[in-house]
């Protein structure tokens, strides 16, 4: 069929069953933008900065498993989804962005917008495109899609000149890519599957460590199987939060540098850590030369280059986590009786005792420990829970009791504070059957604000739980800790009224400072079906413990005040 | 720390025009070392051969390996161990230097005079890595006003 490159790109769009986009036109990408006014094979949703629109598809993404789209424009609506791109990309989050560029024949002249944007997003991209001709332009968006959710999944951005998209010719969307360069193993190699098998069979203190790729693989169901099968006790990363389920007895809890002590002891003391889609992240390990300095190493990953990277692995297994898991739990069928490792169990419940994960609870003031155990108790599995980047975020993934996988949406590899609003209202969109909050601190929450009017407009109901500390806590923290309370400027005293800042923009604003106000407004917010932010006065000082200081050994902790407990 | 090592990469790489950015952008990114990079396209295809001479311990040449197959068009990297390795340099040398000594020199090194103008004499060698260091060497005596050394090229044994 005969039609413009900006038809092609809607038309492929559809082809790929996208239902959502988001983002923001501009000159460059104007063509394109022509053609979603006529089509109503998607949705458009125009977010109010484009570094939202590319967290929105990540959150999209995130919650479903499918690819997230955005659009933008070229130049400076380019530089502002790079850093959309680069939170996706440390996640490994399948989106595909495409963006406007100025015509060919203006490429390489410093042209109105020009700027190379196949040059800045290489880093921080799994591929990105340049299309030089119309002819391309069906076969590159297949390709995008396909390498975005292929593999090791990750952001593909698709650069396109404006006249491409203006030209016409003939539309043929491929119904298959071959990029003979490009095939990623799925399949984990049988002999090391054994092998690492047999050191399952062999080991008196194995650990299963999830990572985020048990999320991206959607490899839950099979890997608490495998727990289940050889009653191996598990810790989660950041990143695998929800995929043993907060009731699994077997779930130690999440490691590293807030993990709770137990975990952290767990690493520190195994013989045979099992990592499944983690990638021994410096925020996970702590000191290298100390992390699991007892144990021999199975590493399953998808991404070769994970393996190897930071610890020495003694069986490497490259492939997709489902295929591997499946057949570890062929080999492991019948070969290890249930008590084999119940000593183990008990030490690591021991420690549980010992040092549980705890805070100290007040009558007087807030404690943000508390909202997010309010919001497990009253919403637990209904709810999928995003956040921004500080101590709030690590609250969360301490206290609230995550139930099923993409239940927990985060930046963790780049630690975006701004991810959290946008990623919300992409989650919204994606499961509309769920209620979607963001728990959010008073710094992260102002740098993607201008969302409010997107959710108002578009009717998306995100809950915006601002735990507001008045501080840029966990820099406050660290200074608390490591700069002798010199808070250079971490002081967020000065505030806007966030109740007002809501409702200007459409949304409802409410101010609680105490735990019936908190469940009233809680309770309020999900009956109105309106964005909202809920602005939450918690305890200024509040510390994020335990705490493994950055390059620490794990089982050096600082833990919360004895006394403190529950 | 691990000891480093050199070693000669080859990657064969789709003919695309970002794609030597790709491949000296990781190099860059990652902090990894570059000695010398020389990239021509394979004769009768659509693909191009990048030899990367580098050095680091064994985990980060593993890393380098490992992250190159990572890029999309890429299509094989090989470490060369049993390889065939050669290198060029051309050498400009003042016209008053003596042509039959400086012919001599280059000669010694599998090379000879490629142009004898009204100023100045060019010698070239192509030879292995370290007899090229040599030879630079032992232009030194005869003044040279300029040396353009190529990068190393590779074919394995
Ligand atoms: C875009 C960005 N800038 C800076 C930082 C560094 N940083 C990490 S946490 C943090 C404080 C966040 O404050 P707030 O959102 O109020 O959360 P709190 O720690 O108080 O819960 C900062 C500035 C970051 N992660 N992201
Ligand atoms: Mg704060």
């Amino acid at each position: 069929m005969k039609m413009n490159g900006a038809q092609m790109v809607c038309e492929a769009l559809i082809a790929e069953g996208v239902k959502t986009v988001f983002g923001y036109p501009g000159g460059a990408i104007m063509n394109v933008y022509d053609e979603i006014y006529k089509q109503d094979g998607f949705e458009h949703i125009l977010n109010r900065h484009e570094q939202a629109a590319v967290h929105a598809a990540d959150g999209y993404a995130r919650a479903t498993g499918e690819v997230g789209v955005a659009m933008v424009t070229s130049g400076p609506g380019f530089t502002n989804a790079v850093t959309g791109l680069a939170t996706a990309y440390m996640d490994s989050i399948p989106l595909v962005v495409i963006s406007g560029q100025v015509p060919l024949s203006l490429i390489g002249t410093d042209g109105f917008q020009e700027i190379d944007a196949v040059g800045i997003s290489r880093p921080c991209t799994k591929h990105n495109y340049l299309v030089r001709e119309l002819s391309e332009l069906p076969r590159v968006l297949k390709e995008a899609f396909h390498i975005a959710r292929s593999g090791r999944p990750g952001p593909v951005l698709v650069d396109i000149p404006k006249d491409i998209t203006a030209e016409f010719g003939d539309f043929v969307y491929p119904d298959s890519v071959n990029i003979e360069s490009y095939k990623p193993t799925v399949k984990g190699n049988n002999r090391q599957i054994d092998k690492a098998v047999e050191a399952i069979i062999k080991a008196k203190k194995p650990l299963l460590y999830i990572g985020g790729g048990a999320v991206l693989s959607n490899a839950s169901d099979l890997i608490r199987q495998l727990a289940e099968m050889t009653q191996i006790p598990a810790v989660e990363t950041l990143m695998a939060r929800g995929v043993m389920g907060d009731s699994n007895p077997l779930l130690i809890g999440m490691l590293g540098m807030h993990g709770n002590y137990a975990s952290n002891m767990a690493m520190s003391e195994t013989d045979l850590v099992i990592a499944l889609g983690a990638r021994f992240d410096d925020r996970v390990t702590g000191k290298l030369s100390e992390f699991a300095r007892y144990a021999d190493i199975i590493h399953v990953d998808i991404d070769a280059a994970n393996i190897g990277k930071l610890v020495d692995v003694d069986y490497p297994i490259v492939g997709d986590l489902r295929n591997v898991v499946e057949n570890m739990l062929t080999g492991l069928e019948g070969a290890v009786k249930p008590a084999r490792y119940s000593d183990w169990r008990e030490i690591l419940n021991q420690y549980d005792t010992l040092h549980p994960l705890s805070f100290q609870d007040s009558d007087e003031v807030i404690k943000p420990q508390w909202v997010i155990e309010r919001i497990g108790q009253l919403l637990g599995e209904q709810a999928i829970i995003t956040s921004d980047v500080g101590q709030h975020q690590m609250w969360v993934a301490q206290y609230y009791p995550f139930d099923r996988p993409r239940q927990w949406i985060n930046s963790g590899g780049l630690g975006t504070m701004g991810f959290g609003f946008p990623a919300a209202i992409g989650a919204k969109r994606g499961c509309p059957d769920k209620t979607v909050i963001n728990i959010t601190g008073d710094g992260s929450i102002l740098m993607n604000v201008q969302e409010l009017v997107t959710a108002a407009e578009y009717k998306i109901p995100v809950i915006n739980v601002i735990l507001n500390n008045h501080f840029l806590g966990m820099v406050r923290q660290w200074q608390s800790f490591f700069y002798d309370q010199r808070y250079s400027e971490t002081d967020l005293s000065f505030q806007p009224n966030f109740k007002a800042l809501a409702e200007a923009c459409g949304g409802i604003g409410y101010d609680v400072t105490t735990k019936e106000e908190f469940d009233a407004a809680l309770q309020d917010a999900i009956e109105q079906n309106r964005v909202t932010f809920i602005n939450v006065a918690v305890n200024r000082f509040e510390n994020v413990l335990p705490m493994v200081p950055a390059g620490g050994a794990l089982y050096n902790m600082i833990l919360a005040d004895k006394k403190e407990t529950k | 720390m691990m000891a480093e090592t050199r070693r000669v990469i080859s990657v064969v790489v789709e003919n695309e025009s970002s794609v030597l950015s790709r491949v000296s952008g990781l190099f860059a990114g990652r902090g990894y070392n570059i000695d010398t990079l020389t990239v021509a396209p394979l004769p009768g295809t659509n693909r191009s051969r990048i030899t990367i001479v580098t050095k680091g311990n064994e985990r980060i040449l593993e890393q380098i390996t490992k992250q190159l197959h990572k890029l999309i068009p890429v299509y094989k990297v090989v470490e060369h161990e049993e390889m065939i390795e050669k290198e060029m340099v051309l050498v400009k040398f003042p016209i008053e230097e003596s042509l039959a000594d400086i012919q001599a020199l280059c000669e010694a090194y599998n090379g000879g005079i490629v142009n004898v103008g009204v100023h100045m004499i060019i010698g070239m060698v192509a030879d292995e890595p370290n007899r090229i260091r040599h030879f630079i060497e032992a232009t030194s005596r005869y003044n040279p006003i300029e040396i353009v050394r190529g990068g190393v090229v590779a074919i394995e044994r």
